[in-house]
């Protein structure tokens, strides 16, 4: 017997039942729109610089390929799923055993089996170009070497020979239209480079050296992140990628290089008198410490501490008075001793370096 | 023609055939490609020889389980009674060791099917 409620047209409603039924279907149109609601924070995720769903890389792109071919056969299949329970609920018609039993054998056994094995060659097939690997990344190619500390980036630049060119830290210029080969390394514990625009990410482990080659292929600056729990500031440990074009990247590299840069002398001063060479490096000054992040040219960097505040004075002063404040478990001492005067200098010296 | 195999095993053994060939054929696959990756021995064995060991290991593994197959459904009685076997007899109890024998080994082929696909795909090893 075919159930009434489907089919109301056929048979007088009663009135109350009526109110009831259009009531509960206001109310689902309500729990629609709500719903469609619900969904915005995830579909805002699809863009943006830190995105694997918005590829400037051929790699990421394959990813977001990936992600967006099992959505369709995952949508494809649940809407499946979801009609025949609705078909099972609704329609009480008595189907022989022969038939059930069928329906389990193709249905339950045979159409997942073959629909995984499709997908798992998909994804099999797509792997070495998510992954790729060149002859040329042993040498020949364009090295960075990027270290990962608690918490944050010790990115060299490596010469053709393998020597490092310069330091620098928390952000990664590489130049569009050309693949580059990251060193990963770590001294402490296990991190893992991330930038999910450009491609997949890959565990920086101690005492060990993995190799990652990327290629942008669109100019823009994005965000990487640290994909591995490393300590209390892990979430706190990103860095800033500029994609550049290859003219200005050559520029930016022959610049950086020479950087010695216009020093503030009384900056400078309050700089060395504080002890802060004794970890840190400005290049063309005294400051050549290696334990924290070189500051060469730091006024130039999107961020400061590794992504976490907007690189401006007055963020950088209160980094300087209380790093721990801001980045639990940093290994860098606060200075909450000095006069705020003088960590203001101090910060002002270094968001004015170029 | 008296059958060489017997016809009824009364073990429980049998019905882990399948999933131990799978078993040993999935630790064959992930040892065999990982320690050739980490030793790099020697340098005339490409990655491709080990595909095609590994090929070959895959066939076997697959002829077993469809040997073991082929002998759970005869102990089934090649279908001629349908499950349930939930009778208290031994005949029952024959019965449904070799269905549930039958499915293990269907399960089993699939599995190993799914474990040697990345075979196929894997470019080779990176340093």
């Amino acid at each position: 017997m075919d159930d009434d409620r489907l089919t109301g047209a056929c048979r007088p409603i009663r009135s109350e039942e009526r109110i009831v039924r259009q009531g509960s279907d206001r109310n689902g149109r309500t729990k629609a729109v709500a719903s469609l609601f619900l969904l915005c924070p995830f579909l805002v995720s699809c863009s943006g610089i830190q995105s694997a769903l918005d590829p400037a890389g051929r790699e990421a792109a394959d990813v977001a390929t990936l992600f967006f071919t099992m959505l369709l056969g995952g949508a494809i299949i649940w809407a499946g799923v979801v009609g025949l329970l609705f078909y099972a609920a609704r329609k009480r018609r008595v189907h022989s055993e022969k038939n059930a039993g069928r329906l389990i054998l193709w249905g339950g056994a045979v159409f997942p089996s073959v629909v995984l094995l499709a997908l798992l060659s998909y994804a099999a097939w797509l792997m070495p170009n998510v992954r790729p690997w060149f002859q040329g990344a042993d040498g020949g190619m364009r090295r960075i070497e990027v270290t990962g500390e608690q918490f944050w980036w010790r990115v060299r630049y490596l010469d053709a020979g393998g020597a490092v060119a310069f330091e620098t830290a928390n952000e990664v210029r590489v130049p569009v239209g050309e693949r580059v080969v990251f060193s990963l390394k770590s001294p402490d514990v296990i991190h893992s480079f991330w930038i999910p625009v450009l491609g997949g990410k890959m565990d920086m482990i101690p005492g060990r050296e993995n190799r990652l080659t990327l290629q942008a292929e669109k100019p823009g600056t994005y965000r990487g992140v640290c994909a591995e729990f490393c300590g209390t500031s892990h979430a706190l440990m990103a860095f800033t990628v500029h994609a550049m074009q290859p003219q200005d990247y050559e520029a930016w590299l022959l610049a950086r290089r020479a950087s010695s840069g216009v020093q503030d002398a009384e900056g400078l001063a309050l700089f060395l008198k504080h002890g802060c060479a004794a970890c840190h490096t400005v290049a063309g000054t005294e400051a050549q410490g290696k334990i924290g992040p070189d500051l060469t040219a730091f006024g130039e960097r999107g961020s400061a501490g590794a992504g976490t505040l907007a690189n401006e004075v007055e963020h950088v002063a209160r980094f300087l008075r209380d790093p721990g404040r801001i980045k639990p478990g940093a290994k860098m001492p606060h200075f909450t001793m000095l006069p705020e005067a003088e960590t203001d200098r101090i910060a002002a010296y270094l968001t004015g370096l170029k | 023609m008296k059958s060489f195999i017997p016809r009824e095993v009364e073990t429980l053994w049998t019905l882990f055939t399948a999933p131990v060939v799978w078993a040993l054929h999935f630790a064959a696959c992930y040892a065999t490609v990982a320690v050739f990756c980490a030793k790099r021995l020697p340098a005339s064995f490409s990655f491709d020889s080990v595909r095609i060991v590994l090929f070959v290991v895959t066939l076997m593994a697959l002829g077993v389980i469809v040997f073991a197959a082929w002998l759970a459904w005869r102990q089934w009685g090649f279908g001629d009674d349908d499950p349930p076997h939930n009778e208290p007899t031994r005949d029952s109890r024959l019965l449904f060791q070799g269905f549930a024998t039958l499915l293990l080994s269907g399960l089993s082929f699939l599995a190993v099917v799914y474990a040697a696909v990345p075979l196929m795909f894997i470019a080779e090893c990176q340093p």
